[in-house]
Formats: structure tokens, C-alpha cells, sequence
């Protein structure tokens, strides 16, 4: 029996479905991952975050097996056989050695003897490790805090909203500097002051406005759409709502500021360790590597301008792979930078 | 043009207040600082730790110890812990040298950034375009300190083209600019491929306006109908940006700039003294840049009036 008045009987018996040929059907995010993929620059850049990535987790593999030293082990007044000649590792007058491209030394050491090579690897995977936090802690809250604001309006809106405006009205680097500094020397909770997690949570907080200001815009324009409306019909509470129908949709913002949160907070990072307030000594970052080195700039400039270079690399990759990231979600966008 | 001056300055107020007292908190919530030690010196005995924290207040509760500070900061008298040195006299004196870096090179930027930006739209898709882009990507990817120590290692100790370091005053014009070049360029290089990027887009997204359609029928010529309507308001993006920015780096936010080039600064001094937890500059320095971000908000809203005439003056 078939409904031609157009009310829905419930209980009423299916009509067994006509067996048609099956179109598969390809989701948006499908789509956007051919078009990703066809994207060659996003790919190459991609894969050199990848083997990047790779190179700094491999860091005690190569300290182990290869320069056979440990990232803060000194050696100040260590001699090393470059082209048979045997040469100071730190020089009389207190100048590092430069790159010997050997297995022991090979980017060159610094003021402490310390290779460079493995400083620059491990320092790497800490920047790595915490920008990853950070943005980990920037997209989880950053969406939290977009999805209550534009969602609830009203009272959460009022309180949240200005707390967003300070850090916002901050300058990042000043706001993130004196809160490295200051929990640096105290440690916040049961963190410790050395902690990597300090330096992330303070990126991690610093960025959420970044994050949760779109994503506020983004739920505000949902929220008045008609299927929202159709399910507050159905009956469905406002959390419901506000995770099956809005999160669904805000989705592709917030895919689109992945990578390039992870790029802001690497290089955050390597801005607060270079001023002291991130990375503590004796644990190494690109930051504090390009800053120890910046003292021997006229003698031996590949101290900072390598650490300088992988830097640069990483989060030039992240925000390419973004750039391809955010074309292949918005087409139009796209279409509009090609015209 | 009086209500919205009388609802900017009661915003400015209120957030003035929020980001002196989140300053506050911030070193207020240290457990292992002491400001009375930093100032007795390391090596001080309980009694004077005792006698410095009594006279400077710190055995006060801390809104007591915040109002006196505020008082302290309004009445021009507040000293930092570490050198007993007048802030606002600091601030006052240092401030020149961060107006010197931080003026030319933002003309520098935003400059370049509306040559390139319109040639990068002009020429949409070309060789110019692209060069462009690239120039944007690799701008948001290079951290201001490593081009500052290239620049350094390659002009100044390599080609010994200029100066490695240091500042020397307006009085001798000549001096003074060739110690600021490499700095300008520092801040000016990352700024330009971003703002020429917002404003290609914008300039895209204006260019099918039906507005410049009619400028087109009455017989406008080309360059007249890109100058008076296109380019004019496209411009409100990197003038929002612009105010933003520029306020920052007033406030400050070149300090990462002033420590490579070893430049007097106000960015220096907060530098230091965030360095040293040295509370009163770095207070001052924070309010001190609140300010400038409120300001320059008011003017750019005032230039998006100017330029269109349909935006009205809201609080």
C-alpha cells in the first residue's frame, strides 16, 4: 500500500526496495581528498613534513648508533680527526667547530662540545612534540569554546567572549614570553617548570581565540539554518543538536586550521624558547638552538642558520600542505584564486 | 563622531583594567617569587627581605598591592625591582628608538604590500602572481629573529655593508637609517607577501562589484576605475590588519627584533625585564600596548567611514 496523502503511517508495511543498479556515492571528504591528492606541490610538501617528522623521532637512533653521543653530552675540551687533521671541538678562544659532514660533528658542535647534529635532531621532536600538543589543545578547547559561544549565546557568550577578547587583545609573543617565564620558574599544578607541557599549554591557550572567533561566526550561521530547526522539531536536546547536526557541519573549518595551528604554535614555540621562556636548559629546541648559536653568528653562522633551516622547512611544509588543504575543502576558493 | 569617541575610551577603560589585572595575576600566582629577594639581592638577610617587602607593600593584600601600583603607574612614580629606575621615564626615554624601527618599516610594508598586491591581481595567475604567493607562504613560515640573523650574518659581517648592531639617534639622519635598514627590513620582509596576498583577494572579490561596472559604463578609463573604486575599497582588510599590527609592534612586539639588533627599545626593556620577572615594566609595557591596539582600532574604523561612505561610526 503506498502513502499518497503524504502522511507518514507509521507501522506501515515497506514496499521491498526495487533492486537498481547501485551508484556508489562519494562523501565531500572523499572528494576532497582526490582533489588533495592531485594537488603535486601539497603532496611533495607533505611527504617532506613526513620524512622530516621521521628524522627527528629517529633522533635517538642516531645519537645511539651513529654519532655515538648523547644530545647534552659535553666535550669541551674533546680533539676530532677532520681529513686527518686533528682538530678542537671547541677552539681555544671558546668558537665552536663547523660542519666536519662526518658521522661525529656533522653540523659542528657548540659552545659546549655538545654535537650539533643530534642537538638539532632531538631538538626537533621536542618542537614537534609540543606544537603538536599545543595544537591539539587549541582545537579541542578552540572548538569547545566556538561551539558554546555561538551555540548558547547569552550567558556562556557573555562570559567567554571578553576572556577571548584579552588574550586576543594581547601581543602573543609578550602575553606568551611572561607566562613561559613566570611558570617556568614555578611550574603551574604538578607540572614542573622544565616540563615540555609548559610551553604547550601556553601556546595551547594563547591560539584558542584563533581558533574559537571562526568557529563562533561558523555555529552563529548554522544554528539559524532550517536543519537546525528541524531537528529541534524532532525534539532533539540542544547538546544533541549541537554535536550530530552543528559539529558535522563546522567540520571543514576546523580540518582547514589543523595545519595551520600547528604551524602558529611551532613556530610560537621556537619564538619563546629563542627568549628564554619555553624550552628550559639543558633540553634543546630549534629555538633555543638558533638563540645559543646567534652568539656566534660572524664565526660560525651554520650553528643558528641550520636549526634556522629545518625550522623554516617544517612549518613551510605544514602551511603549504594547509594551503592544499584548505583548496581542496572549498573548491570555489580555489576557483577564485585561479581566476 | 562623540558617542563613539565616549564608547571607544569606556571600552579602552575597561580594557586597560582586564589587562592589568590578568598582569598582575599572571606573577601573582608564582609560588617560588619573591619580589622583595630580587630586590634585596641574593645574598640579603631575612630582616632586610623582611624590611623591603614591608616598605614596598608586598605583606599587603594583593588588591591592596594592586591599587597602590595602579596609583604608582598614574602618578608617573613607579620604579622596577631591578635597577630602581623610573618606568614611565624609561618608557618615555626608550620609546623613540622603538617609533624609529617600527615607522619606516611599517610604511615599508604596507607600501610594497599595496604595489604588489595590485600587480599580483592586475596580473592574476601570472609569473608576478605566483611570486607573489610564494612570497606570502614563505613570509607566515620564517620566524622574525632567524631573518634578522641572516640579515645580519650576510650584510653586516660577510659584506660588512652595515652596521652589525646597535642604534644611533635621529640627530645625525644619515647614521641613524644606516643602522635601522637591516632592522626595517627584518620587520618589513614577513608582513609585505601576507598583506599583498589579503589584498589580491580582495581587490578580486571588488572587481565584479556592480559598482565598478557602472564606474566602467560612464567611461571611466581603466587605471581611474582600478585607482577610485577598486584599490580605495579593497583597502579595508589590511587597514584592519594594519591598525592591529602596527599597534602591536608600538606596544612592543618588536622586541624579538630589538634583541637581535641590540636596539633601546621599549621591546628590549620588556624583554628584560620579563626575563628578570621585573613586574612594574612589564605591567606598563602591557597597558602601554592595550592602548595603542584600542587606538589604532579607532582609527582604522575611522578610515572605513572615510573611504566608504555607506559604513556609519558605531561604538
Amino acid at each position: 500500500m503506498t502513502d499518497t496523502t503524504g502522511v507518514i503511517s507509521a507501522g506501515a508495511a515497506e514496499p521491498a526496495p526495487v533492486a537498481e543498479p547501485r551508484t556508489v556515492g562519494v562523501g565531500p571528504y572523499q572528494l576532497a581528498w582526490r582533489r588533495l591528492r592531485r594537488n603535486k606541490v601539497a603532496m611533495a610538501f607533505g611527504s617532506l613534513f613526513l620524512v622530516l617528522v621521521a628524522m627527528c623521532f629517529l633522533a635517538p637512533v642516531y645519537s645511539k648508533d651513529i654519532a655515538k653521543i648523547g644530545a647534552n653530552t659535553n666535550n669541551v675540551t674533546g680533539t676530532i680527526t677532520v681529513g686527518g687533521k686533528q682538530e678542537n671541538v671547541v677552539s681555544t678562544d671558546g668558537v665552536p667547530i663547523g660542519p666536519t659532514f662526518t658521522r661525529h660533528y656533522f653540523f659542528g658542535a657548540d659552545e659546549n662540545g655538545r654535537d650539533l647534529a643530534v642537538r638539532l635532531l632531538y631538538g626537533g621532536r621536542t618542537s614537534l612534540i609540543i606544537g603538536g600538543i599545543a595544537t591539539l589543545i587549541i582545537i579541542v578547547l578552540g572548538t569547545l569554546v566556538g561551539l558554546l559561544t555561538g551555540f548558547f549565546r547569552g550567558p556562556v557568550d557573555a562570559t567567554l567572549r571578553p576572556l577571548m577578547e584579552l588574550i586576543w587583545s594581547f601581543p602573543v609573543v609578550i602575553l606568551g614570553v611572561s607566562l613561559g617565564t613566570a611558570l617556568a620558574l614555578g611550574g603551574i599544578g604538578p607540572i614542573k617548570g622544565n616540563s615540555l607541557l609548559i610551553p604547550a599549554l601556553i601556546i595551547g591557550v594563547v591560539y584558542i581565540p584563533y581558533l574559537g572567533k571562526p568557529i563562533r561566526g561558523e555555529v552563529l550561521r548554522l544554528r539559524e539554518q532550517d536543519f537546525v530547526e528541524a531537528a529541534r522539531a524532532q525534539g532533539m536536546g540542544p547538546w544533541r543538536i549541537m554535536l550530530t547536526e552543528i559539529l558535522p557541519n563546522a567540520a571543514s573549518t576546523i580540518i582547514v586550521f589543523v595545519p595551520m595551528m600547528l604551524a602558529y604554535s611551532i613556530l610560537l614555540e621556537s619564538y619563546l624558547s629563542f627568549l628564554g621562556a619555553g624550552v628550559q636548559a639543558p633540553n634543546a629546541s630549534w629555538g633555543t638552538l638558533i638563540s645559543d648559536g646567534l652568539n656566534y653568528i660572524s664565526t660560525t653562522p651554520t650553528f643558528s642558520l641550520i636549526p634556522g633551516a629545518m625550522l623554516v622547512l617544517t612549518v613551510l611544509a605544514v602551511n603549504v600542505v594547509g594551503d592544499g588543504v584548505r583548496d581542496a575543502l572549498d573548491p570555489r576558493a580555489q576557483i577564485r584564486i585561479k581566476t | 563622531m562623540a558617542r563613539f569617541i565616549v564608547r571607544r575610551s569606556l571600552s579602552a577603560i575597561a580594557l586597560l583594567f582586564a589587562v592589568s589585572v590578568v598582569v598582575f595575576g599572571i606573577f601573582e600566582v608564582i609560588p617560588s617569587y619573591n619580589p622583595a629577594r630580587a630586590i634585596a639581592g641574593r645574598n640579603a638577610n631575612p630582616a632586610t627581605v623582611q624590611e623591603v617587602s614591608h616598605k614596598f607593600g608586598f605583606d599587603k593584600p594583593v588588591y591592596i598591592q594592586y591599587a597602590n601600583t595602579m596609583k604608582l603607574i598614574f602618578t608617573g612614580q613607579v620604579i622596577d625591582y631591578q635597577d630602581d629606575l623610573n618606568v614611565v621615564d624609561q618608557f618615555a626615554h626608550k620609546f623613540p628608538v622603538t617609533l624609529s624601527l617600527v615607522i619606516p618599516a611599517a610604511l615599508l610594508w604596507f607600501g610594497l604590500a599595496v604595489v604588489f598586491g595590485s600587480i599580483s591581481a592586475l596580473r592574476a595567475g601570472k609569473f608576478a602572481d605566483r611570486a607573489v604567493m610564494v612570497g606570502a607562504i614563505l613570509g607566515v613560515s620564517v620566524p622574525v629573529f632567524l631573518l634578522a640573523a641572516l640579515l645580519l650574518y650576510v650584510f653586516a659581517f660577510k659584506l660588512s655593508w652595515f652596521p652589525n648592531t646597535g642604534y644611533s639617534g635621529l640627530s645625525n639622519p644619515t647614521q641613524w637609517a644606516y643602522h635601522l635598514i637591516l632592522p626595517w627590513i627584518a620587520i618589513a620582509a614577513l608582513s609585505i607577501g601576507f598583506y599583498s596576498r589579503v589584498l589580491r583577494s580582495s581587490i578580486l572579490d571588488m572587481s565584479t562589484q556592480d559598482f565598478v561596472r557602472t564606474a566602467r559604463a560612464k567611461g571611466l578609463s581603466g587605471g581611474q576605475v582600478f585607482r577610485r573604486h577598486i584599490l580605495r575599497n579593497s583597502m579595508m582588510p589590511i587597514i584592519t590588519m594594519f591598525g592591529l599590527d602596527f599597534a602591536l609592534l608600538l606596544g612592543g612586539a618588536a622586541l624579538v627584533t630589538e634583541t637581535v639588533f641590540n636596539l633601546p627599545g621599549i621591546g628590549q626593556y620588556e624583554a628584560q625585564a620579563i626575563g628578570n620577572l621585573d613586574v612594574p615594566p612589564i605591567l606598563v609595557g602591557a597597558m602601554f600596548t592595550a592602548f595603542f591596539v584600542v587606538l589604532f582600532g579607532a582609527f582604522s574604523d575611522i578610515l572605513y567611514a572615510l573611504l566608504d561612505p555607506r559604513i556609519r561610526l558605531t561604538g
